[in-house]
């Protein structure tokens, strides 16, 4: 009975607070990206020679994709779980060897003048998978062997990332880290990776051979000044240890591991080197668009470091500036606020929902976007390094906003779904 | 653990660490625009500088036109090249840059530096005043070198290479003027710096604009800043209207040419300058654009000082104009009158020393004195008003001299429009208690005075506007060489007053009679007389301690209703109606006729070089 009455009204149980974010994130999407690439003597919306034209294509494209994935049996994700992953991941292994190199990437299939980009599909199918790994049996991730069998569905697609030699999609797998805790890892390990990020920035800040002797430093002093010096003891070399191994392994990877202009960037974010012109200017120039827009903004289409080229990738990883250049600190506090809602409202359905499948999969989804904003506006605001992802459903390209859409829209129908029962 | 069907989800505590691990971010980065936005003002200095460019938009200076609406001076446009160190492509090519604009490198690197040194972010100055042609190749590998941009601006051009000390140049201000203008001038403006284009500078300079246009990370311009509602466009500066007539200087500077010397011609109604020639001469066209400095040393390194403006600063002794002027104030002061003889004799004794005279004269009227110059005459009048000027002590009577010669502008400049005029040398009474002590010296002492020698010396600009008085019979203006100004179509107010001379009209007709017969049947009939032309003139020899002798003519033409007073002095040409009059001649001709029949005398003028010796060869510099 309930199968009848469901398919009657399908719009009718979805979520519509996400509903209405997203879309509402697609717009302001489109006119940022009209707004970077605006040209008074292209001032055709349609112009399919301007990313404004091409980025309509895709919104349209991609409420085409929604609808579609509204209108299939929920069952049809948890089952062909499996085959898309399998699916994405070769076409992930064939694109580091046959596709179109970009910027260093080799990444996309280029078809006509449009590029396809399978990692942003991989995220997904990533999503898709371990949310199917976890509905299909136990998993006690106290133990190591499940930890490691989980690992494994994260590893295959960094690996193939890595031989794309696309870093920034490759960091975005961290966010199932996320969904594992939730899922029973210990906290310790969240708080350990805290730690080790702690003492990696420390390394690269202050440099190994200071760290080498700032750390015994502080544990000695510990050890002096606490009550019990002999527990203390225990404590110190038990944490010790790990840390230096640390300290050495991430001055080894600065100096031997990391290419020239990724030792540049991160160098110029700890302010150790001052580069203008160089590695620093993008985060520069971005800071320069975003704090000249103020309180108010400069207003639609008067931001004129964007639009005069200053930023570059202002229409893809750089939008925000434009954002915060045209419409100032309330515009940009506007659509943080947008984007807490949308992840605060992702978690909250995946929740709600009734079985394994949908809750790691939303969990799946929400700490994919969580990733991507944190990763995206912390660059542009000069907080993390430059990496290369979009700012979801704001930043041009069709591959991303297909892959965003169709993740929240799975999400959505699990949800207009959930009293099917899908476990 | 999991959440019953239909109730809305509890939400437990490893769901709320991932919520607050997302408010917290986003606050973190809520915090950091607070702090980039509205906090931190730098941002918006720096994105003033990333894209708007405060583009110059300098004023054209005044076209100059001649007294019949001739234009002589105008502007053509040049460009500026400017650099924004800060934007330059890194690494820069230097090589092909300076290939490209023509500059030795180390120049470049140069002024790079300087640039450099000055401000990363704001404009200066790379190579200046680049023409029209050469600056269309330029362009077009401009947008290889980001920071490098043009800027339009206009340089004179003389469409007459002539009056070039008259008409003066232009350059660049100095870091002095910039200082003490207020903001009046920049760095890169132009500044009159002599000749009228100094005297008139605040009205020729006009008012700079000043465009802010929007430029995109490639130095492309692309739009004017809120739609120019900051802009203000260029105010050209003011014409001049000048009573040269630029056909007559021409003339007169062909005449002249090969020969060091002046001429100045003054129209006796209004004061205006009709012709001012000063030679050796040079092209003013020399004095514009880059390549000023290199030419203006060379100018100033050449012997024969084409740069000395000798109409203005050269001074000869006065000699028998002198004579005339004694002849009106004895007259006016009651001393003597038309039919006063003095005895000639051949000699003046005084002292045991003689003042000669040219000639051996019988006891002359006062006509007959002015006409032969008369020395020992004008030794008698001297004495008459110095030493025996109705009761007063030799002092006195030199002071009440003294004063009606500076009536006449003698020993005093004539306030000209134009820079760096000399009053000439008139020695005063005090300067002879100084040297003789009050009251120990008289007419005796000083007597050279009486016939226009000794410590007295008076500019070629002086000898025309006593002529120019002459012929008013004792009315006059300052002379000047600028009629109207911009669109209000006045003089300077000076200029528009009329002086009167403290000397009867009638005392005046002596002079012209006798000045009339010199040139219809004395010194100067062979070469100064006209048809039909009452030419009323003076031949004079300056003495010339370094060499041959000056030759100086004096004239105004006709003798009614006068039209022209001409002075005319050729260096070391000796006897002045062989060379002085017949250039004053033709020059009235040319003036009142049109042009001249006495093509031979012409001739031999426009070919003959009277130059001192060792110094007759003319490097290309000059005229």
């Amino acid at each position: 009975m309930s199968v009848v009455r469901e398919e009657k009204s399908v719009f009718q149980f979805i979520d519509k607070p996400l509903l209405w974010t997203y879309a509402a994130l697609c717009l302001i999407g489109w006119i940022a990206i009209y707004a970077a690439v605006y040209n008074p003597s292209h001032r055709h919306l349609w112009d399919l020679d301007q990313n404004y034209g091409k980025q309509m294509v895709w919104i349209l494209s991609s409420w085409g994709i929604l609808v579609v994935i509204l209108s299939v049996h929920p069952r049809i994700f948890y089952h062909s779980s499996p085959i898309i992953y399998l699916i994405t991941m070769v076409l992930g292994l064939a694109v580091a060897f046959l596709g179109r190199e970009v910027n260093g990437a080799r990444a996309w299939f280029e078809v006509g003048s449009f590029r396809l980009q399978p990692a942003e599909f991989m995220k997904l199918s990533t999503a898709l998978m371990v949310a199917y790994f976890f509905a299909n049996r136990p998993v006690r991730l106290d133990r190591f062997s499940s930890q490691i069998l989980a690992g494994l569905w994260l590893i295959i697609p960094v690996i193939l990332l890595l031989l794309q030699k696309d870093t920034g999609s490759a960091l975005v797998y961290v966010a199932f880290v996320l969904v594992f805790y939730r899922e029973g890892l210990s906290v310790n390990y969240l708080l350990f990776g805290l730690a080790s990020a702690f003492v990696s920035v420390l390394t690269l800040w202050l440099g190994a051979n200071t760290m080498a002797i700032v750390l015994p430093v502080t544990a000695l002093l510990y050890v002096v000044m606490a009550a019990n010096s002999r527990k203390a003891a225990v404590v110190s070399i038990r944490y010790l240890i790990p840390a230096m191994a640390l300290v050495l392994a991430v001055g080894y990877a600065f100096d031997n591991v990391l290419l020239p202009h990724q030792k540049q960037r991160i160098l110029v974010l700890l302010g150790k080197v001052d580069d203008l012109r160089g590695a620093g200017y993008n985060v520069h120039q971005s800071l320069i668009a975003i704090g000249s827009g103020g309180l108010w903004g400069k207003g639609f289409l008067q931001g004129t470091q964007t639009k005069f080229d200053f930023v570059p990738e202002q229409s893809t990883d750089f939008i925000f500036c434009t954002v915060a250049e045209e419409y100032g600190f309330w515009g940009s506090a506007l659509l943080l606020a947008l984007f807490g809602f949308l992840l605060l409202r992702i978690f909250q359905i995946a929740e709600r929902q009734p079985g394994t499948f949908g809750r790691v999969y939303g969990y799946g989804i929400g700490c994919i976007l969580f990733l991507h904003v944190t990763i995206n506006i912390g660059m542009t605001l000069g907080l993390l390094p430059v990496i290369g992802i979009p700012l979801p459903l704001i930043s041009y390209g069709g591959s991303s906003l297909w892959s965003f859409t169709a993740m929240i829209a799975i999400l959505l129908r699990l949800d207009s779904g959930r009293m099917l029962g899908i476990r | 653990m999991n959440p019953s069907y239909n109730k809305e989800p509890v939400i437990e505590n490893r769901s709320m660490v991932l919520v607050w691990t997302v408010v917290v971010v986003l606050v973190i980065f809520l915090i950091r625009l607070l702090i980039v936005q509205i906090l931190d003002h730098k941002y918006h200095e720096l994105a003033q500088q990333n894209a708007i460019r405060r583009v110059n938009a300098y004023a054209p200076r005044g076209i100059i036109f001649d007294r019949n609406g001739k234009k002589i001076v105008v502007n053509r446009p040049i460009y500026d090249l400017m650099v924004v160190p800060g934007e330059l492509p890194q690494p820069l090519d230097t090589v092909r840059l300076a290939e490209l604009i023509r500059l030795p490198i180390s120049e470049l690197v140069q002024r790079l530096r300087k640039a450099t040194t000055y401000s990363r972010f704001r404009p200066s100055l790379l190579h200046a005043q680049i023409r029209v042609e050469d600056f269309a190749q330029i362009q077009e590998s401009l947008h290889d070198f980001s920071g490098i941009y043009a800027e339009t601006r206009t340089v004179r051009t003389y469409l007459y290479p002539a009056a070039a000390h008259a008409l003066g140049y232009v350059g660049e201000a100095s870091p002095e003027l910039i200082e003490k203008s207020n903001g009046e001038y920049n760095a890169g403006d132009y500044v009159g710096i002599s000749g009228l284009e100094k005297t008139y500078e605040n009205y020729l300079k006009g008012k700079r604009g000043v465009q802010y246009r929007y430029v995109d990370v490639h130095n492309r311009e692309v739009g004017r800043y809120k739609d120019g509602a900051f802009d203000s466009l260029p105010i050209p500066g003011e014409d001049l209207h000048l009573g040269l007539d630029i056909e007559l200087q021409v003339y007169a500077e062909q005449l002249m040419a090969n020969k060091r010397g002046s001429v100045v011609a003054i129209e006796p109604s209004t004061g205006e300058i009709l012709t001012m020639v000063s030679t050796p001469s040079y092209d003013p066209a020399l004095l514009v654009g880059n390549v000023r400095g290199k030419n203006y040393r060379k100018l100033q390194k050449d012997p024969l000082k084409p740069l000395f403006n000798r109409p203005l600063q050269a001074m000869y002794p006065p000699g028998s104009i002198v004579k005339s002027l004694q002849a009106l104030i004895g007259q006016e002061l009651g001393l003597i009158g038309p039919e006063s003889r003095f005895p000639c004799g051949g000699g003046y004794a005084i002292a045991g020393h003689v003042v000669k005279c040219t000639h051996k004269h019988v006891a002359l009227n006062l006509e007959e004195s002015i006409q032969h110059s008369c020395n020992p005459y004008y030794c008698y009048v001297f004495k008459a008003m110095v030493d025996q000027n109705r009761g007063l002590k030799p002092r006195e009577g030199y002071k009440v001299w003294y004063d009606y010669m500076q009536k006449f502008n003698i020993g005093r400049k004539c306030e000209i429009d134009l820079p760096n005029e000399r009053k000439g040398i008139l020695p005063s009474p005090e300067y002879y208690d100084k040297i003789y002590g009050k009251n120990r010296w008289k007419s005796s002492t000083i007597i050279s005075l009486s016939i226009g020698q000794g410590e007295f010396g008076i500019t070629p600009l002086q000898m025309a506007h006593t002529m120019a008085i002459f012929a008013n019979k004792g009315k006059y203006h300052a002379p000047h060489l600028v009629r109207s100004i911009g669109v209000t179509g006045q003089k300077k107010m000076k200029y528009r007053q009329t002086y009167q001379i403290p000397v009867q009209a009638r005392h005046f007709n002596v002079v012209q009679d006798a000045m009339q017969k010199v040139v219809d049947m004395g010194t100067a009939t062979a070469y100064g007389k006209i048809d039909s032309i009452v030419v009323c003139g003076k031949t004079g020899t300056a003495q010339n301690p370094h060499g041959k002798d000056h030759a100086v003519f004096v004239c105004f033409a006709p003798r009614v209703n006068p039209k022209i007073a001409v002075a005319v002095v050729v260096e070391n040409a000796g006897f002045g109606g062989v060379w002085a009059a017949p250039v004053a001649s033709l020059m009235i001709e040319k003036y009142l006729r049109g042009g001249t029949r006495r093509t031979e005398l012409e001739e031999r003028l426009l070919k003959a070089r009277i130059l001192p010796a060792g110094m007759d060869t003319l490097p290309t510099t000059r005229l």
